[in-house]
């Protein structure tokens, strides 16, 4: 059979019926006519009845039962009533399921206008939930601590010492690379400026002083952020989804007991540990660049040790501690709070991040700005 | 048309994961424009079955035909060329939860078809509209109930207008009614399009209500044994767990001696 164009033809009669004669192949790929060119021919004729033909109907397919949907909706709407008898039996028929539900219509939502997205009190008023859900949660992270503290916590020990695990020695790879890397970093800064005074040995200082106070803390907190508050939001993101936290809760289980105190809890034990390590290895790795400015290990080695202080220690290890708590509590309410489709989780992971890294920057300022007041 | 009237063919197919086997010996065909059940008892390899169909597992001896031409020795391209002419759904629905109802429908259109964009959205209309979803373009899954997102998941599952559609559980976890009325939908879809339709499932009034065929997988025995109308198999079958399968169980008792 040789292929013909689609073609449409409306015929009136005089009794305020109409008929619609279809012709020629209506298929993916053919060229059809469109609803909305037809439309304008239809309204002006407004008839009462409409009677479909497929006399010389070709081949079709979906683009042609399209047509006759959005044609149907359409005489539904103007009541003009149609019969579609004379349509190949299949496609009458087809039509007829597609037509027996009425097209839903979505109740319509006013979108704000713009200026009222940048109102200023509006805007107020969601930081000012965001913090109070924020404090929320750190309340009910808190009275379920409380609770732990008198064992009467459903927290299991089994998943403290399994996420120990995944906090701890899984990132001991990641936090190595990155901490010999910082500790370099720091060296190569000062020394070019060092280097202008003679001054090469005071490079150490530098290194040592710059990964106990601050960077060996920090940088651990962000590789810390990326890694582990992630797949905490995307754990618990994805236990929301299989409805596992609902069935918690209806065990009677507190969620945050169950889920969130043993994870922070593990990441608050490791953090200190996975910082000490980062120190040591940043320390030999400004040591590394050091040595390729003409400074032997020995003199390293002493000068660094001559700028250890505990006060730097302690500053370094209450960064961690807080950090840890920052990145558990990111990650953990993201998640909890986290939709139920594969695109909120992914979303509750990035804010997780995203909230971290913010906190994690304000606390490090906050902290520097109080020790320096403090003279510590 | 010459050619013959099995559209799929199951030739003395054995599925077995590493040494153990899950069904051996099955051979049977399912005729253009069946409903054809798969049924059995829980665990006995129905939907191990209908992924051997699909392609996705290999079977460790026999072969599967589509239209008389072997689905396993076919290249792999030969072999996707064929995967579009099918339709599926699977048991949880298996909608993309990040993509609107019908984005999710368009996705099969975009990929396969030389639709334009407006086309496009005429025909996921339409498609929507058989599954009496129009209107419901914007939502996501998450956002319609478990029958709807069926029924979401058959309009995708039709929207390349598929020639074989493959059905995992479509009524479980729905309602008497909506399962009925999904059952109906199906049942009107395959008449009006002539395609054939292959599904998984133990809900007896769907099988009553719309097979045409069935085998029944029995997992004591490792095989079929049980092949026809289900009606004429629960009246008729020599085997007393098939007669006790097709009517839960109550027709066992006067029958356990046959």
């Amino acid at each position: 059979m040789s292929s013909s164009t689609a073609q449409i033809q409306l015929d009136l009669d005089n009794d305020h019926g109409a008929k619609l004669h279809f012709a020629g192949d209506w298929v993916e790929g053919s060229a059809t006519p469109e609803y909305l060119d037809f439309r304008p021919q239809l309204l002006a004729s407004a008839p009462n009845t409409l009677v479909l033909s497929g006399e010389g109907l070709g081949e079709w397919d979906s683009i042609f039962m399209a047509f006759l949907l959005q044609l149907c909706n359409d005489c539904r709407e103007r009541d003009i009533s149609i019969d579609s008898a004379a349509l190949p039996a299949s496609a009458h028929r087809l039509l007829q399921v597609a037509t027996t539900v009425k097209p839903h219509k979505p109740p319509e939502e006013d979108s704000p206008p713009l200026l009222a997205t940048l109102n200023p009190v509006a805007m107020l008023k969601g930081v000012a939930e965001g913090t109070r859900d924020s404090l929320a949660f750190m309340g009910e992270v808190t009275v379920a601590l409380g609770r732990l503290a008198v064992g009467k916590a459903n927290t299991r020990f089994s998943d403290f010492l399994t996420f120990c695990y995944q906090a701890g020695p899984n990132a001991f790879a990641i936090i190595s690379l990155t901490s010999v890397l910082v500790g370099m970093i720091l060296a190569y800064l000062g020394a070019v400026q060092l280097q202008q005074f003679g001054a090469e040995i005071y490079v150490a200082d530098l290194v040592v002083i710059g990964m106990l106070r601050e960077m060996g803390a920090l940088m651990t907190a962000i590789v810390m952020a990326g890694r582990t508050g992630a797949a905490y939001a995307a754990q618990l993101g994805t236990m929301q989804t299989n409805e596992e936290v609902d069935a918690i809760s209806t065990m009677g289980i507190s969620p945050v007991e169950f889920l969130v105190v043993p994870r922070m809890l593990a990441l608050v034990a490791m953090m200190p540990l996975l910082t000490i390590y980062a120190n040591i290895l940043g320390i030999v790795g400004g040591g590394i660049v050091a040595g390729g400015m003409g400074i032997t290990p020995l003199q390293y080695i002493n000068a660094g040790e001559a700028a250890i202080d505990s006060a730097h220690i302690f500053v370094g290890m209450l960064k961690s501690f807080v950090f840890a708590v920052l990145i558990a509590v990111a990650g953990c309410r993201s998640g909890i709070n986290s939709g139920r489709s594969s695109a909120a989780v992914g979303q509750a992971a990035t804010e997780a991040v995203v909230t971290a890294v913010v906190y994690l920057i304000i606390a490090d300022a906050a902290i520097n700005i109080l020790f320096q007041q403090l003279g510590i | 048309m010459s050619e013959s009237r099995a559209h799929i063919h199951i030739d003395k197919l054995t599925m077995a994961y590493g040494d153990f086997v899950i069904q051996r010996d099955l051979s049977f065909d399912i005729n253009r424009g069946d409903i054809f059940v798969i049924m059995g008892g829980s665990g006995c390899g129905k939907s191990t079955l209908l992924k051997h169909m699909l392609g996705l597992i290999t079977p460790a001896k026999g072969d599967i035909a589509f239209n008389g031409q072997s689905f396993f020795s076919a290249p792999p391209a030969r072999q996707d060329e064929m995967r579009q002419g099918w339709g599926i759904t699977y048991q949880t629905g298996g909608m993309f939860s990040a993509m609107t109802l019908a984005e999710n429908v368009t996705l099969p259109l975009q990929l396969y078809t030389d639709f334009n964009r407006d086309q496009i959205a005429e025909v996921v209309a339409y498609k929507l509209a058989l599954v009496g979803l129009d209107g419901y373009q914007d939502y996501y899954p998450s956002e319609v109930s478990g029958g709807m997102r069926k029924r979401a998941a058959l309009a995708r599952a039709i929207a390349l207008d598929p020639e074989i559609l493959f059905f995992d559980e479509p009524s479980a976890g729905l309602d008497p009614i909506s399962s009925r009325l999904l059952d109906e939908l199906i049942q009107q879809l395959q008449e009006s399009t002539g395609a054939t339709v292959v599904m998984v499932t133990h809900e007896l009034p769907s099988i009553y209500g719309i097979a045409t065929n069935s085998v029944y997988l029995d997992a004591h025995t490792r095989t079929m044994i049980g092949y026809g109308d289900p009606k004429h198999l629960r009246d008729h079958s020599n085997e007393p767990v098939v007669r006790q399968f097709l009517t839960r169980g109550l027709g066992a008792a006067e029958d356990s001696t046959a």
